[in-house]
């Protein structure tokens, strides 16, 4: 399912990437490439601009210097092809909460072209089945980031960004989660991913990107 | 990679914001019936004669229609921000000016095509002339994809502002003079059985500058807010 960019250079490369927000620096000339195949994981306590850095990363975030290469070329001049390669997952979970978990994957599903994914295996895998009719807004913490996490499973990126994707699971999820991460890099794909906890899984050896507090106002 | 066509995009987000739509029967039924109730009020005010009320008709019902087309508009992207979906819109393959069009037509099938279907009661209960109930039809028609588009660009700008409502009018309600202007003026010719040809023509390209500028706008708008 998942389409790998065949390349040489590096799939995904920062160049002096800064961050100012709310006169804070977040951080300052970073440097880092990702390549086809790669498992990134973002660290660093509260404020130290993680999510911020993710943001900037899939282009939703202009970063106040810097410039993001995707493929050998700056985000915004291979914007089409880049948002066809990445899937992003962020703090809120993008499901509607007027809507059942079902209709939710549906619909993420029509978004993302991907036919050939079976929605009652895949609420069964994710502990879903029989809740599939509720609306979201009914369903636990947990259960709407497992609804969220659906689009894992029925996407074609192959650069997966994701914000703290194991918030609120149990300890079954996060080893679903994980497992998936398995197939994913297996498939060729990579992912950049922020989170305080380790992997636990063996085999998942996530290259670590360290941001620190820093506290400084402009 | 199998990339779904723009038409199935645009068409699969129309339909999810009329199935929310759906589950949230109220936010469409309360402009329509703020609506109703503002006319029904003016004859209980001024009093039943069908002579004044027919003269005051068109301005009224367009008045109401602006003030009912202004209610809920602040939620038309707010929830998507607040959910994340508005991110996810943003990061579709597809020009965002182009993605948020099928948001902005959801809106006007809910506020605006019900105005239309609605306007013969309006104008029964005001008493407008049998001659001026087409063109009453024809103007809401015509101007409310306008109200639309506007009152997008409007929700678009406000989105990171606390209780946008209040400056979503004040920001909308001076861009909404001219069609207030054309669209009274057309109704009142066309109860004396003059020629509206010329109302209706200028609201039309209102319409269609609106419909095809704003969405640029609008883009704009919410790449600020998500950024």
């Amino acid at each position: 399912m998942t389409q790998v960019v065949s390349t040489n250079s590096p799939l995904l490369h920062a160049e002096r990437l800064s961050s100012i927000r709310g006169g804070r620096v977040l951080f300052e000339n970073l440097d880092f490439s990702v390549s086809a195949g790669q498992l990134w994981q973002v660290s660093g306590p509260n404020g130290a601009g993680k999510s911020s850095l993710l943001r900037i990363l899939t282009g939703l975030l202009e970063p106040s210097n810097g410039v993001v290469f995707f493929d050998g070329n700056p985000l915004n001049q291979n914007w089409s092809e880049y948002c066809q390669q990445l899937l992003f997952i962020g703090h809120k979970a993008a499901i509607k909460g007027e809507l059942s978990a079902l209709e939710n994957f549906h619909w993420q599903q029509q978004l993302s072209s991907v036919q050939n994914v079976d929605a009652w295996d895949l609420l069964e895998k994710l502990g879903l089945l029989g809740l599939e009719d509720e609306l979201t807004t009914r369903l636990s913490a947990g259960q709407q980031r497992r609804v969220a996490l659906t689009r894992l499973w029925a996407t074609q990126a192959s650069l997966w960004i994701l914000d703290e994707p194991f918030t609120a699971l149990d300890v079954q999820g996060i080893a679903l989660l994980q497992q998936r991460f398995v197939e994913h890099l297996d498939a060729g794909g990579t992912i950049i991913f922020t989170s305080h906890q380790s992997l636990t899984l063996s085999g998942l050896m996530p290259e670590k990107l360290s941001l620190e507090y820093r506290g400084e106002v402009l | 990679m199998s990339q779904l066509s723009n038409r199935q995009t645009w068409l699969t987000l129309l339909k999810r914001d009329l199935r929310i739509a759906a589950r949230r029967r109220s936010d469409a039924l309360n402009p329509l019936l703020f609506l109703l109730m503002v006319v029904t009020l003016f004859p209980l005010g001024i009093g039943p004669g069908p002579d004044i009320l027919a003269r005051i008709a068109p301005g009224i019902i367009w008045v109401a229609a602006l003030l009912a087309s202004l209610l809920g508009l602040e939620r038309l992207f707010r929830d998507d921000f607040q959910d994340g979906t508005l991110e996810q819109l943003c990061l579709l393959p597809q020009p965002l000016a182009f993605t948020v069009t099928a948001k902005m037509m959801a809106h006007w099938l809910l506020s605006g095509l019900p105005l239309v279907i609605l306007s013969p009661v309006l104008a029964l209960l005001l008493s407008l002339p049998l001659q001026g109930w087409w063109a009453l039809a024809l103007t809401l028609f015509l101007g409310t994809p306008a109200l639309s588009a506007l009152g997008a660009i409007g929700a678009a700008l406000t989105l990171q502002v606390q209780r946008g409502s209040s400056l979503v009018s004040l920001i909308l309600i001076p861009l909404f003079i001219p069609l207030l202007i054309f669209a009274t003026a057309a109704v009142e010719n066309a109860s004396m059985g003059l020629a509206v040809h010329g109302q209706l023509a200028i609201l039309a390209a209102i319409s269609v500058l609106t419909v095809t500028l704003a969405p640029l706008a609008v883009a704009a708008g919410i790449r600020m807010s998500v950024n």
